[in-house]
């Protein structure tokens, strides 16, 4: 520690307002990491108090206790305790306290000053306790607490002015270290209810526009309707907004691909930047909106309290098929796209579900899947009407829906009588306060995300990109060569050799071609068809559908279309699994028990639809 | 026997002489929608129970007055229970842990 500088770690509840509170002292200098080896995030953020000292703030997970079967709060009592490895002790220790909810909070600041290091205790949300008529007796509290306590409206500009003053000053005097023992354990809610019948009044014990809002939202009837309404609502936004923007940037790079092209000399080096370089960074920006949109409102959500309301109704459907309540917001979002989806089981605590999880997000059929169903359905589903209402194109669309979910169901039933630990794993899942989200929480929170998909992400995605690219146009057809260039490249070859794999299938080898740049990004499969039939002009018309009706039969199309709702692709999704789990071991269970469920589907749509016609 | 309001949901209650006071040992799980009762123990549902221990850890202590707030709208799975100022949403199996003495009124 440099003479200037001071080591603050920042631990709380969860639902404390910690994040907040960090949010106000540190501003946007905040880095985001992960803890080495575990998907726990490491949070450091940075600012200069009024005596010119830098303070570094590291914001720990939100704990309940040291009594640590998870991850997080082990890594919270290692770090405070200076045990973790690479992490200096903190000079000080911030721990954050709900002032409406002393109750439960008080116990864990007890348990953070039995660790014998300087502490202050931010009394936070102290507005809503006064709101609600909470009064404390600050004096009081910390002359029986014996640390410093400091009053704080996290989501309010200046709401953190007096805990920087005391930050700022001398160090607390650290409380003498106390043994952690099953007896003194239980001997510290008796300390929180002395402390509580000595320093705080409480009206009421909960806020009434709570118990007003709860009598309707965890409702079983309104409470399921609100939820669909709500869940209803974020997808229009995402398909309203986020979809044309990211055709906004795809259209946008193709254009720029289309200046360079202008530019530079006609060989290899023209294609690849044009192709590979700009059609990838296409595709990879491209998601980005689709991903910021959907996580505006899972914050939003996650901010206002609503999330864990939409776990409490769900979580018994959940639990029956292997998952959680909280699984469903991340499976929700696997619909627009499973990047999001997958990136957003951070909210999901306990890692087993988590992993569940992650596995089964690809099955719901994102949004890059509709090119291929529509050109297939368009293509060789006829427009007729079933049973007089309902039009058999979409009944085969909803129907491919259908088979994601239920398949996710299945995997996820699967992997709970298959998984080796059956122990029972709790819900045990606090329903906090409503509160208006913050623009400034609510803002950080999206940068955040959006950097992680940018920084860690695009480079991958990015070089696998071009390696598609490469094997797509190399080597180039010999001088003469009649039909698509394609044929002779690698991928080319690599389609022929595959479609042995695949004829079971019913896939001729142009079907198998078109599935190797389709596992970049599936609706590029279109395109490569549209090259391989050699088809002029716009992929997306009649041309191509009515090319792919008179080479192959019904039954190939419908074993095409189960493919592709149980395959996996996209590498972007596994680049994602891979960094979300750290471990290559999940891509590999990922991608080879998609690869078993699509061939086992498609193989038996196939044979059975052959039967038939 | 007298009337006294119940600290957590304001209710008027009916209780007795605390002597002849009566009381039903139930579990948590077990208690109707809206009921109050006050926390006996948490039993470990075998050896090593991490998820009693979180009970307890959360404030599912002896003496702590609870109330069954909602329900799960499938099989009234899993349970809302309010406990000082905080809401728990517990499963079933969990909230089966913890024995409290029903409010008879």
């Amino acid at each position: 520690m440099s003479a200037d500088s001071l080591r603050i770690a920042l631990v709380g509840n969860p639902n404390s307002g910690k994040t907040a509170l960090f949010n106000q002292l540190t501003g946007g200098r905040q880095k985001v990491a992960n803890y080495a080896g575990v998907t726990v995030e490491r949070k450091e953020g940075r600012f200069t108090a009024p005596s010119g000292r830098v303070m570094q703030v590291l914001d720990l997970p939100g704990t309940y206790s040291f009594d640590a079967a998870s991850p997080d709060e082990q890594i919270t009592r290692d770090v405070l305790e200076g045990n973790y490895p690479g992490e200096a002790a903190p000079d000080l220790i911030i721990c954050v306290a709900d002032a409406t909810n002393l109750r439960l909070h008080l116990r864990f600041v007890l348990e953070v000053k039995r660790l014998g290091r300087p502490v202050v205790l931010a009394l936070n949300m102290m507005d809503a306790a006064r709101h609600r008529g909470i009064v404390i007796d600050v004096p009081e509290l910390q002359h029986r607490l014996g640390v410093p306590v400091v009053e704080t409206i996290a989501v309010k500009r200046g709401g953190v002015g007096a805990l920087v003053t005391r930050v700022d000053g001398e160090l607390p005097e650290a409380s003498p270290a106390l043994p952690d023992d099953p007896a003194s354990r239980a001997s510290l809610h008796d300390e929180v209810r002395a402390l509580m019948a000595a320093t705080v009044t409480m009206p009421r014990a909960t806020a009434r526009i709570d118990d007003a809002l709860d009598r309707w939202m965890l409702h079983p009837i309104v409470g399921l309707l609100t939820l669909a309404v709500v869940m209803f609502l974020v997808f229009q936004a995402v398909y309203a907004s986020g979809k044309p923007m990211s055709d906004l940037i795809g259209n946008g790079f193709a254009w720029l691909g289309g200046y360079c092209a202008t530019v530079l000399p006609d060989g290899p080096i023209r294609d690849l930047v044009i192709n590979g370089l700009f059609g990838g960074l296409g595709t990879v920006l491209g998601f980005l909106p689709v991903i910021l949109v959907l996580f505006f409102f899972i914050l939003m959500l996650e901010e206002s309290g609503y999330l864990p309301r939409a776990a409490f109704l769900l979580d018994r459907l959940m639990v029956s098929v292997g998952l959680t309540g909280r699984s469903f917001i991340p499976l929700l979002s696997s619909f627009a796209c499973a990047i999001p989806g997958i990136m957003g089981t951070r909210s999901i605590t306990d890692p087993r579900d988590r992993l569940a999880t992650i596995l089964v997000a690809p099955l719901m059929t994102c949004s890059a899947r509709l090119p291929v169903y529509a050109l297939l359905i368009g293509a060789f589903i006829p427009a007729r009407r079933v049973f007089g209402l309902f039009n058999l194109q979409g009944v085969v669309l909803f129907a491919l829906y259908v088979a994601g979910i239920v398949g996710a169901m299945a995997v996820g039933w699967v992997i709970k009588r298959i998984r080796r630990d059956k122990s029972e794993h709790a819900l045990l899942m606090e329903l906090p306060s409503y509160r208006l989200p913050r623009v400034r929480d609510v803002a950080i929170g999206l940068w955040e995300r959006g950097t992680v998909f940018l920084k860690r992400l695009t480079g991958v995605i990015l070089a696998l990109t071009v390696l598609m690219w490469c094997i797509s146009t190399f080597p180039k057809p010999p001088a003469g060569a009649i039909g698509p260039a394609i044929n002779y490249s690698f991928a080319g070859y690599l389609g022929r050799f595959l479609q042995h794999i695949f004829a079971p299938l019913g896939f001729n080898w142009q079907i198998t071609l078109s599935l190797i740049p389709a596992f970049a990004a599936r609706e590029t499969a279109v395109a490569t068809l549209a090259t391989v039939y050699a088809v002029s002009g716009d992929a997306q018309n009649g041309g191509l559908a009515h090319a792919l009706a008179g080479n192959f039969p019904l039954a190939t199309a419908l074993s095409l279309l189960v493919w592709f709702a149980f395959a996996p692709q996209c590498m972007s999704t596994l680049a994602v699994i891979r960094r979300e789990t750290n471990s290559w071991r999940n891509v590999v269970i990922s991608f080879s028990y998609m690869f078993a469920v699509a061939y086992a589907a498609s193989f038996i749509t196939f044979q059975v639809a052959r039967l038939f016609s | 026997m007298w009337l006294a309001t119940c600290t957590e949901c304001e209710k008027r209650i009916q209780c007795e002489p605390f002597l002849f006071r009566s009381v039903t040992t139930v579990r948590l799980s077990d208690l109707p929608k809206g009921a109050c009762a006050v926390v006996e123990r948490v039993e470990d549902a075998h050896a090593n129970d991490l998820i009693a221990q979180r009970l307890r850890d959360l404030g599912f202590v002896a003496g702590e007055r609870v109330r069954l707030v909602a329900r799960g709208p499938v099989g009234a799975d899993p349970l809302l229970i309010q406990i000082g100022s905080t809401r728990f949403a517990l499963r079933r199996a969990e909230a089966a842990r913890v024995t409290v003495q029903e409010d008879v009124a």
